[in-house]
């Protein structure tokens, strides 16, 4: 193992001398901290999604019942917590786990360049690595793209179909009868599948949930997760596009 | 016996700061029982005698278990056979008429030497941060003075199996030296022997690495280049006991450095 025959001393690429005071910084300084914080939020954002696609089914229920929805998601709680109170906290939850799972991505690719300068010359082989583990940062680039999308559209209002706050039947229906819109959404969810495919799988390596007891769950887990967002998402423009909600 | 004749892309390079390109030989009447290595030596006998400079590349017990050995073969670590080191690769593996191209592993923690051999003293720095116990253990001891469960003593032999031949590294696609880490660390941390220091051994041990390579992205390409069959199980471990030095045990993490007591 010894190499250190010839050893002219390799320089760290990066040095941790500086230890930040607070302990949380300090452990977000550490790559394996920031693939727990990025493992954690991304269980944080797959609860959020398996919630917006399951809320979403209110859309098979009719125009009362889905603008209902839209309704209650700003009324829980009251009269304890103010109207919409609950809602922008789950809001800044979703936008700091965002943040934090896009900053850490961020931070581990830039590590991860760094580290092998001199590609393969000659080309190589991937043995074990899928297709959908080799293409997260671009699917959750286009995701991320996408939510921009998705908010503009169906949030803010802006997208260019009709839009009525408080109507988001009306509004789904609206924006997703245009077929190149309800292209996008259909495409933007299969990346989203396979970032989960990856991502669901991964956070138990990423937190050390390890047990020969449960291993060959994990896959499954992450297949069954991503199979039950993608149909139930990719759904709702087929189900506007042939007529079955209008 | 069969033999057979190859073409050869190799990976020449005159030493650490100089441009480096693929060079192509002719390996004529190659015996199919040859190792890799041997065939190599066929190669550089050849090249000697026509007065040119033989092929450097790393090399020591040829048994497969030193981790001297190791290159990339046709984009491969250790090339197309697995759970085997490029010295226990024998030609037969490879067809008549085959083009193969060989390179040094890349990683910027694991500099080109020459030719095929490159600087791992970065995987010394790991070892040295704290892939060891600090009690001074004597001669070794009857070995049941220290009672340990057979799955434990099992899986913290299949970590020891490290040989630390640097493939994980070069097969990952972020240069990250995680299976080589875990390995290190669990074969410790799964003993009592590797108990006291185990909260402050992980922290130095990824903390150092992290000084040098990249981060795991769970792709899984170390563990199918590995020679030594070692699972990426291991790197949850060390996440695991990484996440729990961190959060549980802090100010012994703090008090004990162990960087700092090895002087």
């Amino acid at each position: 193992m010894l190499s250190g025959t010839r050893a002219r001393g390799v320089q760290p690429l990066r040095q941790r001398r500086m230890r930040p005071r607070v302990w949380i910084l300090d452990f977000y300084g550490s790559a394996v901290g920031k693939k727990a914080v990025m493992a954690v939020t991304g269980i944080v954002l797959l609860g959020f999604v398996l919630v917006h696609m399951l809320g979403n089914l209110h859309l098979y229920e009719g125009a009362e019942k889905m603008n209902w929805y839209g309704e209650y998601l700003r009324e829980i709680g009251e009269p304890a917590i103010p109207r919409t109170g609950l809602l922008w906290f789950v809001r800044s939850v979703l936008i700091v786990a965002f943040a934090l799972h896009i900053h850490a991505a961020y931070s581990l690719t830039v590590m991860n360049r760094q580290s092998r300068r001199t590609k393969y010359q000659g080309g190589r082989d991937y043995l074990a690595a899928n297709y959908a583990a080799r293409t997260m940062r671009w699917s959750g680039v286009i995701v991320g793209l996408f939510l921009i999308y998705h908010l503009m559209d169906l949030t803010w209002g802006v997208g260019g179909a009709e839009f009525t706050k408080g109507e988001p039947y009306q509004n789904v229906v609206a924006s997703l009868s245009r077929w190149p819109v309800a292209g996008v959404y259909i495409v933007a969810n299969l990346l989203l599948g396979m970032h989960i495919y990856h991502g669901a799988w991964s956070l138990f390596q990423s937190l050390g949930w390890s047990h020969p007891r449960f291993n060959h769950w994990r896959r499954w887990f992450a297949v069954a997760f991503a199979a039950v967002i993608v149909i139930g998402n990719v759904s709702f423009p087929i189900a506007v596009l042939t007529g079955i909600v209008e | 016996m069969s033999t057979l004749n190859l073409t050869l892309k190799v990976w020449r390079q005159a030493g650490p700061n100089e441009p480096g390109r693929f060079e192509v030989y002719e390996a004529k009447d190659i015996n199919e029982d040859m190792s890799f290595l041997e065939m190599l030596d066929v190669v550089n006998e050849r090249l000697i005698a026509e007065n040119r400079e033989p092929i450097a590349f790393d090399h020591d017990c040829r048994e497969g278990i030193c981790g001297s050995c190791g290159m990339v073969i046709n984009g491969v670590p250790h090339g197309p056979k697995k759970l085997t080191t490029t010295c226990q690769l024998h030609m037969r593996n490879f067809k008549d008429g085959d083009t193969i191209v060989v390179e040094p592993w890349r990683a910027t923690a694991f500099p080109v030497i020459k030719d095929l051999v490159v600087d791992r003293s970065a995987f010394d720095k790991i070892i040295q941060a704290g892939g060891y116990i600090t009690a001074p253990t004597g001669a070794a001891r009857d070995a049941n003075s220290i009672l340990i469960p057979k799955q434990v003593a099992d899986q913290a032999f299949d970590a020891a199996a490290c040989i630390g031949c640097g493939a994980c590294v070069a097969a990952c696609p972020n240069g990250a030296a995680q299976l080589f880490t875990a390995a290190k660390i669990a074969h410790l941390n799964l003993l009592p022997q590797g108990q006291p220091e185990r909260w402050s051994r992980t922290v130095a041990m990824v903390d150092t690495m992290e000084e040098y390579f990249g981060s795991c992205t769970n792709y899984a390409e170390c563990e199918a280049v590995c020679p030594k069959g070692i699972s990426i199980e291991f790197i949850a471990k060390m996440n695991r006991d990484y996440l729990k030095a961190k959060f549980k045990d802090r100010r012994a993490v703090v008090k004990v450095d162990m960087t700092e007591a090895a002087g």
